[in-house]
């Protein structure tokens, strides 16, 4: 891969990124209204909610919150830039949980109960996931010896193939990361919320449209580490992914949120069992 | 080598004076210039010999190793009388047998025993000569303004502190001695003194828990003198040879099980499980003892001597063996040490579970031994050196503004001290946080085992995870942003401001330097003895730089930028009352808000994770024994 073509790859994400990621959202509403028999809000309606929330004044508890913020977003756009322009898979990821972090942080900095509880929550869904990502990377390593996004996505084999468990556990996870119920512990869209909004309780204007900005360039880097999973033929990736976000829509519209006991646990035992058995294999193969 | 030599006495010199001359002004003044000329040597060491490759010294003497001998026999027996006085016959025992087998070696073999090198200093004894130069002289520093805090705080402690550095300066010079030691008598001489120095120091004030925590580390650390001790008699019976860089070189199967013995010892010494609980029991001694055991002396010789030890693993016949179950032991505490570290609230338990933690890592990779697994080991060495010295001191400096350390006293820290909650900042951002170099060195970790040992990932993959999440819960308490309370005032002496500033500019230095540390220390060493390499990826590097930069540019370029803002009070479900921080509780009662943290004592409680651990790792060391044997 030339340096040029890497370029405009991560142009392309930077600017691409937040109408698809934005566009999925609009979709992903429409299809869940629809799942509970209502009619729900136009597909551009994410659009439109930003838009609102860059207008309204903006209120904050402390000077420093918004700066968290921004580190937040910068980063996310950062890990899916070293992903997309091919870099190393591990720091890309690396890059992502930085990010988490400031969020995280952003939270904690308001010293507000709510928010708090869902800063505690958000730290437990990331022990949660963690393993499983990085498990992730280890599977594709070990079948195409490259942490390099670009040799990933280049080798011959769909990568499904050889790593089913993985990308099974990756799955399991993905519901986490795309925060949906049953795994919305630490944030939540709909009416059920039972901590207010958890840890973006006291973002607002402003701040908030950045977060669901951060949130739209994350998703589409996940559903980029879907495609890795066939990235042998674009479209068929291109079907698994939009399989593969249905699916993660049809879940949260059919299961209630669990406990943060059963979320750690039950990620866990997917990436002892799924993660560490495909690993496994491909090493005794 | 005069300047090794130099190294190795002059701090030994400066003890005697130091214990002899106990005014605090004329100590004030001995410490702060002998501390000045021990970094001026150290860094005068490496410009001496940074581009020599391993340099080898003779300095073969009958009167050295006499002198050797009869030191160990007074301190062995100073050590028992110690033990019989406090009817701690363990210890006694132990240091009985050690000495025993030492008296019986020296007698029956002493004639015989022929050394051609004893000393040597290569790219691997600098970079410890720099760490435990510049680190060690800084804690000793920081101890002036410290140690006179502690007994203004501890009436009750007698008042010791010409002994206490004393102490402190004699452990530095058998530091140095470690390094550089060849001949493994002298390392195994040196090496006992770190354990004789360690156990004054935890022992210092003389408590009872001190006395009984001090004997819980002799004892451990004796047992693994034992190991030493065996090693080397073994050794020489078996391969006629007492040199450290003879191990690899031999490539005989004779070298399996003295290496497997001096991994025990360094298991020992560097706290691994079943071992860990010594160091946490050393959480009793003044804190700057704290930050030297787990920063730049003790524990770090346990990495060593291991790091030391990995070209026999990666080498010899049967040695990759020996070295798998050397990083079981290590995989094993990784995870749960740093499983165990949730579950803590006292921030000199969490910082010396991550200790332990990370020693594992270190352990995992020097015991699996190719050439870039040691890149990622000794990186973490160094790494973990700094950041942690500068937390402990942190913590202690804490400590004695607001009167315990318990993190979640440590609420809003940012707004009550902020330089030092800034420190501690970048300390726990160096310990875990991309771009930091913690995990430059656990990403390389992990890209080395996938290619070793793909197995091993997965204890990398959980214990990351987990270390994620004890160390972000530390940081979010010092970033809230909270009301400074009124009455609070916050006293710092100079000499622990000069240190704190120093290692927080150290952590970020060494973070933006790293390529360079790599490419002109690092890379040649590995080459010299593996004959390849590991080369850090440009793109990334360049990459992780500009992170590196944008966390430094970032918050400077946003705090002109956020205006027009209303500032509201926290969202308390509508009850706040006019003032901050409060809210209306039931019955109408004002109360303020408090929160705390997860600790997940169910999951990852001391008490089961413990047990679970020692179970393992005992049955881990006998297998590596029983593979060393065959």
């Amino acid at each position: 891969m030339s340096g040029n073509y890497a370029w405009l790859m991560v142009i392309l994400y930077i600017i691409l990124a937040p109408f698809i990621g934005g566009l999925i959202a609009g979709v992903d509403r429409r299809i869940s209204a629809r799942m509970q028999s209502r009619y729900g809000p136009p597909i551009l309606q994410p659009f439109y909610d930003i838009f609102k929330l860059m207008n309204k004044s903006s209120i904050a508890v402390n000077p420093q919150q918004r700066l968290y913020i921004i580190c937040f977003i910068v980063f996310v756009i950062i890990s899916g830039a070293i992903f997309f322009g091919g870099g190393d898979l591990l720091l890309a990821i690396f890059a992502l949980t930085l990010a988490s972090i400031f969020l995280i942080i952003a939270a904690y900095s308001t010293f507000s109960p709510y928010a708090y509880i869902g800063a505690e929550r958000e730290m437990l869904q990331i022990m949660a996931y963690e393993p499983m990502v990085i498990l992730t990377t280890v599977g594709m390593y070990m079948v195409t010896k490259s942490f390099n996004v670009w040799d990933i996505a280049m080798y011959d084999q769909p990568l499904l193939y050889s790593l089913p468990g993985i990308f099974l556990g990756f799955l399991f996870i993905l519901t986490i990361k795309f925060r949906k119920s049953p795994f919305d512990i630490s944030m939540s869209h709909h009416a059920h919320q039972e901590i207010v909004r958890g840890i973006i309780t006291e973002f607002s204007g402003t701040d908030l449209a950045l977060i669901e900005i951060a949130h739209w360039y994350e998703n589409v880097f996940l559903l980029g580490i879907v495609c890795l999973f066939f990235a042998s033929s674009p479209i068929i990736a291109l079907i698994l992914a939009i399989i593969v976000y249905f699916l993660e829509i049809w879940i949260d519209n059919n299961y209630s949120r669990l406990k943060w006991q059963s979320v750690l646990g039950s990620a866990w035992i997917v990436a002892l069992v799924l993660g560490v058995g495909n690993i496994a294999y491909l090493a005794l193969r | 080598m005069n300047t090794v030599l130099f190294l190795i006495l002059f701090p030994i010199v400066v003890a005697l004076l130091l214990l002899i001359l106990p005014q605090p002004a004329v100590r004030k003044v001995i410490v702060v210039l002998s501390t000045i000329i021990l970094t001026v040597a150290s860094v005068y060491l490496v410009v001496q010999y940074f581009n020599t490759g391993t340099v080898f010294f003779n300095l073969d003497n009958q009167y050295i190793d006499l002198g050797i001998f009869a030191i160990e026999i007074i301190l062995a027996v100073i050590v028992i009388g110690i033990s019989l006085k406090y009817k701690q016959y363990l210890a006694g025992l132990l240091m009985l047998t050690s000495a025993a087998i030492m008296i019986w070696f020296e007698g029956s073999y002493g004639e015989e025993i022929q050394t051609s090198y004893n000393l040597f200093v290569d790219n691997l004894s600098l970079i410890m000569t720099l760490i435990i130069g510049i680190i060690s002289s800084l804690i000793a520093v920081f101890a002036i303004g410290y140690m006179k805090d502690y007994h203004h705080h501890h009436k009750e402690v007698k008042d010791r502190t010409p002994f206490f550095f004393f102490v402190v300066f004699v452990f530095l010079g058998a530091m140095y001695g470690v390094v550089f030691a060849n001949n493994l008598m002298w390392l195994y001489f040196f090496w006992e003194i770190t354990t004789f120095s360690s156990f004054f120091l935890i022992g210092y004030s003389r408590e009872e828990i001190a006395v009984k925590n001090a004997f819980r580390a002799l004892n451990m650390n004796l047992l693994g003198g034992l190991g030493f001790s065996i090693a080397i008699v073994y050794l020489f019976i078996n391969a006629h040879t007492i040199e450290l860089n003879m191990l690899p070189e031999l490539a005989s199967t004779v070298v399996l099980l003295p290496t497997a013995l001096l991994a025990f010892a360094g298991m020992t010494k560097s706290a691994q499980m079943p071992f860990s609980s010594w160091l946490l029991g050393a959480m009793v001694a003044p804190t700057p003892v704290s930050a030297l055991l787990h920063s730049s002396t003790m524990i770090k010789a346990g990495v060593y001597l291991i790091i030391r030890l990995s070209p026999v693993f990666a080498f010899v016949d049967g040695g990759s063996m020996v070295g798998l179950f050397v990083a079981m032991v290590g995989a094993v505490t990784f995870v749960l040490t740093a499983f165990m570290a949730i579950s803590q609230s006292d921030a000199k338990r969490v910082l010396a579970y991550s200790t332990i933690s990370n020693l594992g890592l270190i352990i995992v990779c020097a015991g699996i031994g190719t050439y870039q697994l040691m890149w990622a080991a000794i990186m973490l060495v160094i790494f973990h050196a700094i950041a942690k010295s500068l937390l402990f001191l942190s913590v202690g400096t804490v400590e004695h503004n607001i009167g315990d350390r318990i993190i979640e006293s440590m609420d809003g820290l940012i707004t009550k001290m902020p330089k030092i909650a800034i420190g501690m900042v970048i300390g726990i951002a160096g310990m875990f946080l991309a771009p930091f170099g913690m995990l430059i060195s656990k990403w390389a970790a992990l890209e080395g085992l996938v290619t070793a040992n793909p197995v091993l990932t997965v204890f990398v993959a959980f214990g990351s995870a987990a270390t994620l999440f004890f160390w972000t819960k530390w940081l979010g308490k010092l970033l809230m942003v909270k009301e400074r309370p009124l009455e609070f005032q916050s006293k710092v002496p100079g000499t622990e401001r000069f240190t704190l500033t120093t290692l927080a500019i150290l952590t970020v230095g060494v973070c933006l330097l790293f390529p360079l540390i790599s490419k002109y220390s690092l890379e040649p060493f590995i080459a010299s003895i593996y004959n390849q390499t590991y080369l850090l990826d440009q793109g990334n590097v360049i990459i992780l730089l500009i992170m590196v930069g944008l966390m430094v540019v970032l918050p400077v370029g946003l705090s002109f930028t956020y205006k027009n803002v209303q500032y509201k009070p926290q969202y308390l479900a509508g009850l706040n009352t006019p003032e901050k921080e409060k809210f209306y509780g039931s019955l109408g009662l004002t109360r303020e808000i408090t929160m705390r943290s997860f600790y997940l004592e169910n999951i990852f409680g001391e008490s089961k994770l413990f047990k679970l651990g020692v179970v393992i790792s005992i049955v881990l060391i006998i297998i590596m024994f029983g593979v060393g044997i065959i």
